[in-house]
């Protein structure tokens, strides 16, 4: 390739990029479909590190509940209706991610194992619970679909046209309601967090247990309330990979989204709305071979895009996850008491 | 480098010390009192008591994996409910023989000459990279670190030996095997280096970015694979290794990694325990702040370590690759990557210990397949997996173990080496 052409070709990929996230109402809503799952991992990322309990069972969590969603769809699907059951899957989704949440509290905060340790017990867990029961369960049935969520598509046709307002309408409220409760949920988690009682609360535990203990403040209970919050929103995200995308089940199919929503909370400073960006940009990574599909831009830049292998772009995230993680943690600053168990009697 | 007090003398002082100083380690009382009864006993040579502390040692890995093994069971009992079929309680049973059968041999087979060892060869062939791999995932312990990126230094490590042993296989053995050895390791090596210089120089957490470099070393694979791949075959792989298979040492299929997988643990052995450099990674991981006073550069060390653990994963993927697979092919199993991280919390980060749980875990691998065979499909291989994810569960909350078999809490490795895992979570390292 001609090396003066590179100047020139930058300049199209950015005038591309600029056309197709903001005037097309494709792209973005392709993005938000890759965003999703991230950004309600990071979510329960937030609230158990703002806590000071870390956990990197995330991505077991996302397994098991994509599982859970998934069996439940499967088993119900027949006998209540294909969308009765979605729901139920999504309610079961959340309620075992609550259940893996007292788990993962119980080894963290009371038992005071080290917190890696637990993730890493989640994570094992996850594969190991998850391929054998769908090897004894569903195996032997021929395998099927539990069925999709359908996009609610909120906004009419009309509106996504409208330059920058439409495309981000539309990536909000078009995909499917799970999709949509991001929004909101990073909204919510950022009001809660900084402006209420229990935020307040939270933020203190996790930066100085013991200040947050001698003013009356029960740790253990409140850790324990978030851990396990926290994981019902993984399990939404879990309920998202299945139910959300294809509606069938394959093991290890969360192929370490749960580890970059990590990056996304480390990216986003432990704040739910820096959190969302990073899982925002970690999303676009991931989506931007679905966009070029779709929409290939013409002349050269098209070529060259076109000529890069598809396993550059399937590694793409997972490079600018490292490149991200290596640039900005230095910048970034860990709740103090991030990591640590909480002893009453300890020596302060 | 030059340090000027013997590393073995120093060593109780300096852990005493970081226990002392580390407020993780300090707040744990039966942790920070590292000297306690069975520390200081070397003087004693009692066999008694020798036997006592090898049992406080390994009293809580040995009851971890026989719960696990007894929930195992449960879990095979009850599992034909699920979908609605009749219980058999004798199934566990038959499943844990025909295990037993798989990595051992029957006593038929054993009256038989010809096949004695074909099935214990299966358990250490199995084994053996599982030492490197558990090697690697303790060594990094040690420091401190924690290495999940096993998985893509295998794959790595084994692409670049059958890239090593297609390209140079033609050679004598003496030569090839050496040659497609190293280079696998070095390799791994490589890929080692990338987290611990960033982990060292950025403070980008090494759980996150081996995760990444895993699922990075697929995808990469795949692509250079696309590029080496030799024509003849209906899918992508690599030439034939020719003489660069490792050679079968004893019986039907024990071949030159297993004898390698053993030296290796007793190579790191000695490297932690007798030379200077093994002290520095033990003090590092202990508390790389008084490393840091102590004239030690964390950066360096930490760096280095974690090339080091790349290496043995790296190895781990060359003598599965020359010892086993023979060529590179998409799909190949990094499992070993992922059996490792437990090898190595069974084994307390400790060469010895990683040498037995090596070999129990050779000994499920080995045999997980007969049981799936014997038991027609209602064990699946799944179920070790799940016996896996159950063992780190007791190794992680020992309070569970001595619970049930009414233990006296005792010093152990989760809290020390592997504490200061999560201590540096986010955190940037101390230069």
């Amino acid at each position: 390739m001609d090396i003066t052409a590179i100047p020139g070709l930058i300049v199209d990929l950015i005038r591309y990029l600029v056309e197709i996230l903001f005037l097309s109402p494709s792209a973005l809503e392709i993005i938000m479909l890759f965003t999703a799952p991230l950004a309600l991992g990071a979510l329960c990322g937030v609230m158990c590190e703002r806590s000071g309990v870390v956990n990197i069972g995330i991505e077991g969590i996302m397994l098991t509940t994509a599982f859970a969603a998934y069996l439940t769809g499967f088993l119900l699907h027949d006998s209540i209706g294909t969308f009765p059951a979605l729901v139920a899957g999504v309610v079961v989704a959340v309620l075992v991610g609550a259940v893996l949440g007292i788990i993962h509290g119980w080894l963290t905060i009371s038992v005071r194992a080290d917190q890696i340790i637990a993730g890493v017990f989640l994570n094992v867990a996850a594969i190991g619970v998850t391929s054998y029961l769908n090897r004894i369960i569903i195996t032997p049935t021929g395998r099927g679909g539990a069925g999709v969520l359908p996009d609610l598509n909120l906004v009419p046709a009309g509106i996504t046209e409208i330059p920058v307002i439409g495309p981000i309408l539309a990536m909000v409220f078009n995909p499917n309601a799970i999709a949509v409760s991001v929004i909101f949920l990073v909204i919510g988690l950022q009001v809660l967090l900084y402006r209420t009682r229990w935020g307040l609360r939270t933020r203190a535990v996790g930066e100085h247990p013991k200040a947050a203990d001698t003013v009356g403040i029960n740790v253990i209970r409140l850790r324990y309330l978030n851990v396990i919050v926290g994981c019902a929103i993984a399990g939404l995200a879990g309920a998202y990979i299945v139910i959300g995308s294809n509606g069938a089940f394959q093991n290890e199919m969360s192929a370490g989204r749960g580890f970059i929503a990590l990056a996304a909370v480390i990216f986003g400073r432990w704040t739910p709305l820096g959190a969302f960006g990073g899982a925002l940009l970690f999303g676009a990574a991931s989506g931007i071979q679905t966009v070029i599909s779709v929409a290939r831009p013409e002349g050269q830049l098209g070529q060259v895009l076109a000529s890069i292998p598809t396993q550059f772009y399937a590694a793409f995230p997972y490079v600018l996850t490292i490149i991200i993680l290596a640039g900005v943690v230095g910048r970034s600053i860990p709740p103090a008491a991030d990591g640590i168990p909480y002893e009453k009697e300890a020596r302060a | 480098m030059t340090d000027p007090v013997d590393p073995r003398a120093s060593r109780e002082s300096a852990r005493a010390q970081a226990g002392g100083a580390d407020p993780l380690v300090g707040k744990d009382p039966v942790a920070a009192a590292p000297a306690g009864s069975g520390q200081a006993a070397p003087a004693r040579r009692d066999v008694g008591g020798a036997l006592l502390r090898a049992w406080r040692a390994s009293a809580v890995p040995i009851l971890s994996i026989v719960l696990a093994l007894v929930i195992g069971a449960i879990i095979i009992v009850l599992s034909p409910l699920t979908t609605g079929k009749p219980i058999q309680p004798d199934l566990p049973i038959r499943a844990y023989l025909a295990l037993l059968e798989g990595a051992f041999g029957t006593p038929v087979q054993w009256a038989d000459d010809a096949r004695r060892f074909n099935a214990i060869g299966d358990t250490l062939v199995k084994a053996a990279p599982l030492m490197f791999g558990g090697l690697a995932v303790g060594l990094a312990f040690k420091a401190g670190l924690f290495n999940i990126g096993v998985a893509g230094q295998f794959l790595v490590g084994a692409f670049a030996a059958a890239l090593a042993g297609a390209t140079f296989g033609y050679l004598d053995t003496n030569f090839a095997v050496p040659l497609a050895v190293t280079i696998g390791g070095l390799a791994g090596a490589a890929y080692g280096f990338i987290p611990g210089f960033l982990k060292a120089r950025t403070g980008a957490h090494e759980v996150v970015t081996t995760i990444m470099l895993n699922a990075i070393a697929l995808q990469l694979l795949a692509w250079a694979l696309d590029l080496v791949k030799v024509a003849g075959f209906s899918f992508p792989r690599t030439g034939d290794i020719v003489n660069a298979t490792l050679p079968v040492l004893f019986g039907r299929n024990i071949h030159l990694g297993v004898l390698l997988g053993f030296l290796a643990i007793f190579v790191i052995r000695w490297l932690l325990d007798r030379t200077t450099l093994g002290f520095e990674i033990r003090t590092v991981g202990a508390n790389p702040n008084a490393a840091r006073y102590a004239g030690i550069r964390p950066v360096f060390i930490i760096t280095l370590t974690m090339t080091l653990s790349g290496l043995l994963g790296g190895l781990a993927g060359a003598v599965q690759m020359l010892g086993v697979q023979g060529f590179y092919a998409t799909g190949i199993s990094a499992k070993v990557g992922f059996d490792s991280i437990t090898v190595a919390l069974l084994g307390r980060s400790s060469p010895l210990g990683i040498m037995f749980s090596a070999l129990l875990f050779g000994v499920l691998r080995a045999g997980q397949n007969l049981m799936q065979l014997r038991t027609q499909n209602q064990v699946p291989i799944e179920v070790i997996d799940v016996i896996q994810a159950l063992i780190i569960l007791f190794l992680a909350a020992d309070i569970i173990v001595r619970r049930v078999f009414r233990l006296r809490r005792a010093k152990g490795a989760i809290e020390g080496e592997v504490r200061t895992v999560t201590a540096s979570w986010g955190e940037q390292v101390a230069r």
